[in-house]
């Protein structure tokens, strides 16, 4: 039964991208062309996971990706007032905002791509492929594979659009860049979009991506972010999902370093109603760093699924990864962390910690550490925790006049503090900060008083 | 006995945990100036004392009255006896790592402030009054930088229960063996520290196994809790005698009043 149904969920987008064939990608370049039909025969054998895969076990998607949706092979002109959608309570954080619109970049006033003196590019990926074809064709696909991952196959095949950054060799980017990530429509509706971020030999970057829904309706989002860290490089990824509690999302994120590179990812899912991350690092280099974060609060009937992949494929690398999870309600989560130790990848040090609260008795978290390693000289751990809030420190606090309900507030707080403080721009991390509050007490159930200001 | 000056007036007490009777009838009056020592072995009930006054539910209380200030002190949550003016000094104070110090304290004082329909105390105000109740446990500036109690020796603990006392300025004060695993300089500051905070309005008892804090901090009565009883109460020379006789002879008094 299961299979059948798979087939014909599968069926119905091979189907789509077979009979929109020429609405998607009309000016792509002849690698992009091939790069599409690959993709949907890889889909066309793999097929949607079903839920007896391991790695789909909790998560399952197919049912949603089954819904009836609509699709848009181009964009939909969308009246949006940015002043009504969003009223912010604190400064602009400073920052190159850019808008993807469901799923297509968004800047009717001005350019789809930026050029800077220095040679440093970002903006539209789609005007990227038509003005930087060779560029984009290095690094587009490299990173996320084809093989077995479907979710990056029909990413693949259908993605138009998206965010390109480019930091040439020795560059800095002086400031962040932001991704606004809007949903808006009038209808159920699916979106794909892509992004791809090229940073090279000793050169730096960040960027936050933000995701949001504007509107009530079902959004089904499966995007793709690759990145490139060069040789000696910096680069920190920071995503801040709160989608409304009718939106699915499943997110892929495949990471590559060089040596001696230092990269830093982190997943900061505020709201959303069923929610996957998939994040692939591979450090290829030696000496590469990679620090992932992940912090997940959520209730009623949410789900987030955090899926990571560490790969030690060079010696004297070293991967940390810290993800935590508050869970109230019939909320259910689950964490599956591997870290994958290539057979030469000696002096590799791997240290993974998942750590979740339970709110209450019905809520419900799998967390799942996986190591394999195929080399000898290696220093890995892992710990996850299980537990409820230290009844011992809520008296403690109730002890000194502070009401229970406040003092499991801090706690909370406290406790996802420890994820916070580990993200790199301390900028940043008082905003998160004010976020998660604001989450915690109930005070954030949409964007417009988000703290991360998108628009002013 | 004139209820009117019992600042804190416990009646009967019975108290079980895990359906264990641990407390089985306490009857104790505390005025206020008053300092009493509660004295005891181990496992005589001397911490579960200190629990039910505090509002801790994992203890269960099946008997008796604990009337503070004239009101029922069994109906109010553990938030609200520490607004009263309760305050309890841990015996193993918790570590809460990510609440800062700082952040603590303000809540725990402007919570109390808006109980008693005051205004939130000005930064400056309780930056200052920080400062000024740092000096009263001899504690090192950086202490308060920190994440509550974690990291920290046993001794600072301590002197952080004594601190935050300071700051709370509380009526009715409860140390629990605020003595246990202290040095002897440490001893001193603490006992030091309770001392200056002492006033006519105020009451303090201080649980403790050992004689040697009550010789800084000079107790009115001393009561000896003894398999979930007080079974014996005097002035401050019971506490002398324990120390030179231990509590074996207690023991057998009660052995044999028994039989």
């Amino acid at each position: 039964m299961e299979t059948i149904e798979s087939i014909s969920t599968s069926q119905k987008y091979i189907e789509l991208f077979r009979q929109n064939r020429d609405l998607i990608g009309t000016e792509d370049p002849v690698f992009l062309t091939k790069l599409r039909e690959q993709a949907i025969r890889s889909f066309e054998e793999t097929g949607f996971p079903i839920r007896k895969q391991e790695n789909y076990k909790y998560t399952h998607l197919e049912p949603v990706f089954d819904g009836e949706m609509s699709f848009e092979f181009m964009p939909r002109s969308i009246s949006f007032d940015n002043q009504e959608l969003f009223r912010c309570d604190v400064p602009m954080l400073d920052s190159h905002v850019l808008t993807i619109l469901n799923g297509f970049f968004y800047n009717p006033e001005g350019p789809a791509l930026f050029e800077l003196e220095n040679g440093v590019v970002y903006g539209s990926l789609k005007e990227a492929v038509l003005r930087h074809p060779g560029l984009v064709s290095k690094y587009l696909g490299k990173n996320a594979t084809l093989d077995n991952e479907a979710f990056v196959s029909l990413n693949t095949a259908f993605s138009q659009d998206g965010i390109f950054l480019y930091v040439p060799e020795g560059r800095e980017l002086e400031k962040p860049i932001q991704i606004i990530n809007l949903l808006l429509s009038d209808r159920n509706q699916m979106v794909q979009h892509r992004n791809l971020f090229v940073v090279e030999k000793n050169a730096s970057a960040q960027v936050i991506i933000c995701d949001h829904t504007l509107s009530p309706h079902l959004f089904l989002t499966n995007s793709v972010t690759e990145s490139y860290t060069g040789e000696n490089s910096d680069m920190d990824i920071l995503r801040l999902q709160n989608e409304h509690n009718n939106s699915c999302q499943v997110t892929n994120t495949w990471i590559s370093q060089e040596r001696n590179s230092r990269c830093q990812h982190g997943t900061i899912t505020l709201h959303g109603g069923m929610v996957r991350n998939n994040l692939h690092v591979k450090m290829q280099g030696e000496g590469a760093e990679t620090n992932v974060l992940g912090l997940f609060l959520i209730d009623k009937m949410q789900h987030v699924d955090n899926f990571t992949v560490i790969e030690h494929a060079s010696p004297h690398c070293t991967s940390n990864q810290h993800y935590k999870g508050v869970l109230d309600d019939m909320s259910t989560g689950a964490f599956n962390g591997k870290i994958h130790v290539w057979p030469d990848a000696q002096k590799t040090e791997a240290f993974q910690a998942n750590n979740n609260i339970l709110l209450s008795d019905t809520a419900k978290i799998h967390s799942k550490p996986q190591l394999e390693i195929y080399a000898d000289d290696v220093k890995c751990s892992h710990g996850a925790t299980v537990g409820q809030l230290d009844e011992d420190a809520l008296f403690y606090l109730q002890s000194r006049g502070i009401p229970k309900n406040e003092s499991r507030l801090m706690l909370m707080d406290a406790f996802a503090h420890d994820v916070i403080s580990r993200i790199k721009q301390s900028s940043l991390q008082g905003r998160i900060s004010e976020l998660v509050g604001k989450r915690l007490r109930g005070e954030l159930s949409r964007c417009n008083n988000c703290a991360m200001n998108c628009h002013d | 006995m004139s209820k009117a000056n019992h600042m804190l007036e416990i009646i009967d007490l019975k108290v079980n945990i895990e359906n264990k009777e641990i407390l089985k009838g306490i009857t104790l009056s505390v005025k206020a100036g008053e300092v009493h020592a509660i004295m005891g072995p181990n496992g005589s009930g001397k911490s579960t004392l200190a629990s039910a006054l505090a509002g801790r539910d994992t203890i269960d209380i099946t008997h008796g009255k604990i009337t503070y200030e004239g009101k029922d002190l069994l109906e109010l949550a553990p938030e609200d006896r520490a607004r009263e003016g309760i305050f309890l000094g841990f015996q193993y104070p918790v570590e809460i790592p990510g609440v800062s110090m700082v952040n603590f304290l303000r809540t725990a004082i402007n919570e109390k402030r808006k109980y008693l329909g005051l205004d939130p105390m000005p930064a400056g105000d309780f930056l200052k009054l920080m400062r000024e109740k740092k000096k009263v446990v001899e504690i090192n500036s950086d202490l308060t930088n920190r994440s509550v109690n974690e990291g920290f020796s046993g001794g600072e603990k301590k002197k952080n229960e004594i601190f935050q006392m300071a700051l709370l300025e509380p009526k009715l004060a409860i140390l629990d063996e605020t003595d246990s695993g202290l040095d002897i300089d440490a001893l001193r500051i603490v006992a030091n520290g309770v001392n200056n905070l002492r006033t006519p309005e105020n009451a303090t008892i201080v649980i403790t196994h050992y004689q040697r804090l009550l010789d800084y901090i000079i107790p009115d009565f001393v009561h000896v809790l003894y398999k979930g009883r007080i079974v014996k109460s005097g002035d401050k020379h019971l506490a002398k005698e324990l120390e030179e006789h231990g509590y074996d002879w207690i023991k057998q008094e009660v052995e044999h009043g028994d039989n």
